[in-house]
């Protein structure tokens, strides 16, 4: 190690299918008891000692090298499942690589998920110390940072206030609040700009240009290829838990956005991957961007119909839940939110495959990329849903205009804002002077 | 920018048994005094007796006892009243208790924690099993209001109490590592931890005296149980009952053994608590 902020070298990191990944699936002591009983007989009879679930095991990251220098910026892109995640949960040090070597120089700090440790009966500023320990901070450096965090986080009035009394916006801007000021030596970002809102988006990036100003390096995945393309110099692109390509981000980005990796149209699960959003007894299959002719498709003419359509198995016959869909702008601005209202979803479901498609009428949303998010959520008696799979921002389409009327922008053909475009009904009454 | 003494991480997969690396669980000490001291801030939130229950617990348990054992089956209380007797030995039979159970469920009920956040994972069952000291302290401060109401007088040898609290604590988070990795993997553990401590129970002169177990094989078999050792210890401590004299020994070799493999076990299996939970 000599010069370089971050070296990885033929990092791979293995999971076992079998042993759990969600809170639905860890084992028994009764099964393992009942495995380890049906592994001794195998052996009796002379067959393998490993059984067909032991073998089940799935490569996150395979053989991936690359070296990053100090105060460098890089972007690091892929299809979800590519393997991000697990990089990045290795140089958090959350898990252990199954093979190589990872060899970092300083402090390293990561906004995987900013709030964890949060406790909702504790005050702001009590949240503030035990957050702050909890990555990393000394006591006195964060007595020292405190009043920046919260003059930062900007809500100051509530400090003294338990955060479960806090909007989730207010929430969210304390803990990253504190996690902004960590300033280690290595920052690690993860798609933490799709929250909060527009003006605080925007102070995020600022923090993280300040951050990489300073000379610290910075590792931001993120999905949104504009923001990499203008804070990171250099990206890596990975797929299937491989590097693919690693380079200037404009040549990355282009290179994910023009090969079959870059479709944002389709997200699609194995039968037996455990990443599949759910639990177990109701997993997503495949989520689609289609026109109204059912082809799978990432741009969709202004003026058409587009289909979200979600496919999922039900396992076992639990309680009801709804299919819903969110979808958000490139920006991560809100668009809109819908249910299913179909009746069918009042009723649990018995196992099998299901497919719901909500169609967004033509001539609604504006030009633009979408980002969809697809959850399947059960009602409860609090007014709120408990999410039983969830799948964020999987998929994306673009909106366009070609330009041949028909759309609600009538001649004009100037910058259209907003999220929606809707083509409404107007009358028109006239009363004129003819004399 | 990069100066010579910023430390080197190194991560590579683990090769055999693991190293302790206690050095990193003394580097993150403060955060497990906040951890502490969050536990025990948030203990009694929204409770309407709040820390109350620290009195109401070991109080209700003495009475029950007392009338039960003392007065129904009256059992000997080596020549102290039954109340004092029995108090004595539920101060550290509850902090042993409840940091057994605390232990045990703290990685568990971490799991938010540990899927994203690096630090020594044996953090989070030693800052459970410390924070039940809290409620020690109020107990032992009924137990000094109980001693003046009966005109007991503590000897000098209630400097050797800490010692005994150390063993208890020890004991329990020896035990209490084993469960708690355990728990991670095979959530049976929290349907057996009620039985253990049921059983533990019995298995230890609270409610009786050591005493009245008379064949020397017996005593010995008795003495393996550190938590009989630490019982009689409080009561020699406090009241002035026989000391526990060299049967504390082979309590103290338990505790050590049971604290050690805690220890390696829960080492052991760390690195794949974050993939497991």
């Amino acid at each position: 190690m000599s010069s370089e902020a971050i070296r990885v070298e033929a990092l791979g990191k293995r999971y076992r299918l079998g042993a759990a990944r969600g809170a639905f699936t860890y084992g028994s002591l009764r099964d393992t008891l009942a495995g380890a009983a049906s592994h001794s007989l195998r052996r009796l009879r002379g067959e393998s000692p490993e059984g067909p679930r032991a073998q089940a095991t799935l490569w996150a990251l395979r053989d991936v090298s690359f070296t990053v220098a100090p105060g460098e910026v890089v972007g690091i892109i892929g299809r979800n499942g590519a393997g991000k995640s697990t990089l990045l949960k290795i140089l958090s040090r959350i898990t252990k690589p199954t093979e190589g070597v990872v060899e970092f120089l300083g402090r390293l700090g990561s906004l995987l998920e900013v709030g964890t440790g949060f406790h909702p009966e504790l005050t702001g500023r009590d949240n503030v110390y035990l957050n702050g320990a909890i990555l990393g901070m000394r006591r006195h450096e964060i007595q020292r940072k405190f009043d920046d965090i919260v003059d930062f986080s900007g809500v100051s009035a509530f400090i003294d206030t338990p955060v479960k009394r806090y909007s989730s916006g207010m929430y969210v801007r304390l803990a990253f609040a504190v996690a902004a000021h960590l300033e280690p030596e290595i920052l690690v970002v993860d798609e933490v700009l799709a929250v909060g809102d527009a003006a605080f988006q925007k102070q995020c990036l600022g923090k993280m240009h300040d951050v990489s100003r300073a000379g610290r390096t910075i590792l931001f995945v993120s999905h949104n290829m504009q923001a990499v393309t203008r804070l990171c110099p250099r990206a890596v692109l990975l797929a299937d838990g491989r590097v693919v390509e690693d380079g200037p981000s404009e040549t990355v980005v282009a290179r994910y956005l023009s090969s079959e990796l870059g479709t944002q149209a389709l997200r699609a699960w194995e039968a037996n991957d455990p990443a599949a959003p759910g639990n177990d007894w109701v997993r997503l299959r495949t989520i689609r961007v289609v026109d109204d002719q059912g082809a799978t498709t990432e741009s969709i003419d202004v003026r058409r119909p587009a289909g979200i359509e979600i496919v999922f198995e039900v396992l076992r016959r639990e309680q009801p839940f709804v299919p819903g869909i969110v979808l958000v702008n490139e920006q991560g601005g809100p668009v809109f939110s819908a249910m299913d209202t179909n009746p069918r979803w009042r009723e649990p479901c018995d196992p099998g495959r299901y497919t719901s498609t909500a169609w967004i009428p033509g001539n609604l949303l504006n030009e633009g990329t979408m980002v969809v998010s697809v959850a399947l959520g059960t009602y409860t008696s609090g007014g709120k849903t408990l999410r039983q799979a969830v799948a964020n921002d999987a998929v994306a389409f673009q909106v366009v205009d070609p330009g041949e009327g028909g759309t609600a922008r009538g001649d004009y053909a100037g910058t259209w804002t907003a999220p929606v475009r809707p083509l409404l009904q107007w009358t028109v009454m006239e009363t004129t002077w003819k004399n | 920018m990069m100066d010579a003494s910023l430390q080197v991480t190194r991560l590579v997969p683990r090769k055999g048994w693991a190293e302790l690396r206690l050095r990193d669980v003394f580097e993150y000490r403060e955060l497990a005094a906040f951890l502490v001291w969050r536990d025990i801030k948030v203990r009694y939130k929204q409770t309407a007796f709040g820390v109350a229950w620290a009195v109401i617990q070991p109080v209700t348990t003495m009475v029950l006892f007392t009338i039960v054992f003392g007065r129904i089956a009256q059992l000997p209380s080596e020549g102290v009243p039954y109340p004092l007797f029995t108090f004595a030995a539920l101060l550290p039979w509850q902090v042993f208790a409840a940091s057994l159970v605390g232990s045990s469920n703290s990685l568990v009920g971490s799991a938010g924690l540990l899927t994203k956040v690096y630090f020594p994972r044996l953090i989070v069952p030693l800052a459970a099993s410390l924070a039940t000291l809290v409620d020690f302290l109020v107990s032992f401060a009924v137990m000094g209001g109980l001693m003046a109401f009966y005109h007991v007088a503590p000897s000098p040898a209630i400097l050797a109490l800490p010692l005994f609290l150390a063993l208890a604590l020890a004991t329990s988070l020896g035990v209490g590592l084993w469960f708690a990795a355990l728990n991670v993997k095979y959530r049976d553990v929290q349907y057996v931890m009620p039985f253990i401590v049921q059983l533990w129970l019995f298995a230890s002169p609270v409610a009786y005296s050591a005493s009245l177990i008379h064949s020397p094989i017996g005593r010995a078999i008795y003495a393996l149980n550190p938590m009989a050792g630490v019982i009689q210890g409080f009561r020699w401590a406090l009241l002035g009952a026989p000391a526990p004299g060299m049967l504390i020994w082979p309590s103290v070799a338990v505790m050590a053994a049971l604290f050690a493999s805690g220890l390696f076990f829960f080492k052991r299996m760390e690195d794949t608590f974050a993939d497991v939970i």
